[in-house]
């Protein structure tokens, strides 16, 4: 019987760490565009870098089809509550990607109309650095919260 | 039949394409984690704080990159150089220097506003960081090593090509107080421990023939 024995919460454990994987071949990103970056945004989803092969082609209208959001640009103070409401309305597991020095920090604009990152309104799991970030700076950080995910340091 | 005919003008087209995609012809895409596109020469990526070839520090501490900095993103401080032990030729050395990632626009206006021509920048664009603690680089991962390569925060990354690292930015060829407008067929310098291998570069009707 001893040849039996498995690990407490064998099968539980497993099967976590398969939706964890699960999870990540599939995140659906919510559209989040608000300035320059979301035309890098638009451009990780189109045909030369082809956001596709991560299964993330479908950038979502409806929050609540969404799980992921990719905050892309300067949020202002107008605009976060609106940025919250919408992560509000993603159902649970979900992401965000503050892509861009501008929502991870307020960038150049330190100023009293934006929002000096936008982890004063939703947790933020992965800051993507760069003005824009290119395609393949944000696929970079796609891939650093897939392997966070997968790894289960971040809530999911 | 209009609408048929039609129908069968468009999938003509998808046809087409998806089947010389199958013989791995006329496909855009790049694999990013797996292949790298080839940047532009004067691609602005990850600063580099450079050495002189014996060893010393660059940088002098003067703060210009710091005032030039559109985004306030650099903290320097500098420190008086101990006569019997320098860091830097002259007088003073960057005692701190720090760069918030996150604030930084690439821009290469600190580039261009180093007198010692000290913060370069590499073609490394990988930064993505989980916190903003993450994002502020010190002097540590600035500064390159006394053999000339370059040190990295996460230099296991997987994703990230730390050769980039090896490669510096053709902007300050041009900008640079030792360069000159006309880069064309000139190699800018040499003398330097720097991360890069200077081909000259193209002119610009060369280049974008």
């Amino acid at each position: 019987m001893a040849a039996l024995s498995f690990p407490s919460n064998f099968l539980t454990t497993t099967i976590d760490k398969a939706a964890r994987w699960a999870r990540t071949q599939s995140m659906w990103p919510a559209t989040f565009g608000l300035a320059c970056c979301a035309i890098e945004m638009m451009a990780t989803g189109a045909a030369h870098n082809d956001l596709a092969r991560f299964g993330m082609e479908v950038f979502r209208a409806s929050p609540r089809q969404a799980d992921l959001m990719i905050v892309a640009g300067r949020v202002s103070q107008k605009m976060a509550p609106v940025l919250r409401q919408v992560y509000d309305q993603m159902p649970d597991p979900k992401w965000v990607i503050s892509m861009g020095a501008c929502a991870s920090s307020g960038g150049m604009f330190n100023n009293y109309a934006l929002v000096q990152g936008v982890d004063e309104v939703v947790p933020v799991d992965v800051y993507v650095p760069g003005c824009p970030p290119g395609p393949q700076s944000l696929m970079h950080g796609i891939l650093t919260l897939q392997r966070m995910i997968v790894e289960g340091k971040v809530a999911s | 039949m209009g609408v048929m005919s039609e129908l069968w003008k468009g999938l003509r087209v998808t046809g087409r394409i998806g089947l010389r995609s199958l013989v791995g012809r006329g496909i855009v895409t790049t694999e990013y984690p797996k292949e790298f596109r080839t940047k532009p020469q004067r691609f602005h990526g990850r600063h580099v704080l450079n050495r002189y070839p014996d060893g010393m520090e660059k940088c002098i501490g003067c703060e210009l990159c710091a005032g030039a900095c559109p985004a306030q993103c650099i903290y320097v401080r500098g420190a008086d150089n101990a006569p019997d032990d320098p860091n830097s030729p002259g007088e003073r050395f960057g005692y701190v220097y720090e760069i918030n990632m996150l604030r930084c626009i690439f821009c290469a206006l600190c580039v261009e506003a180093c007198p010692t021509e000290a913060i370069t920048m590499t073609h490394l664009f990988e930064m993505s960081v989980t916190s903003r603690e993450e994002a502020i680089y010190t002097k540590e991962e600035l500064l390159m090593r006394p053999d000339g390569t370059v040190p990295h925060p996460r230099p296991d990354d997987p994703y990230a090509d730390l050769s980039e690292l090896e490669v510096a930015d053709g902007w300050v060829r041009a900008t640079a107080p030792s360069g000159s407008a006309a880069y064309e067929g000139v190699k800018m310098w040499q003398d330097t421990a720097g991360p890069a291998s200077w081909d000259p570069e193209p002119d610009q009707e060369t280049r974008d023939a």
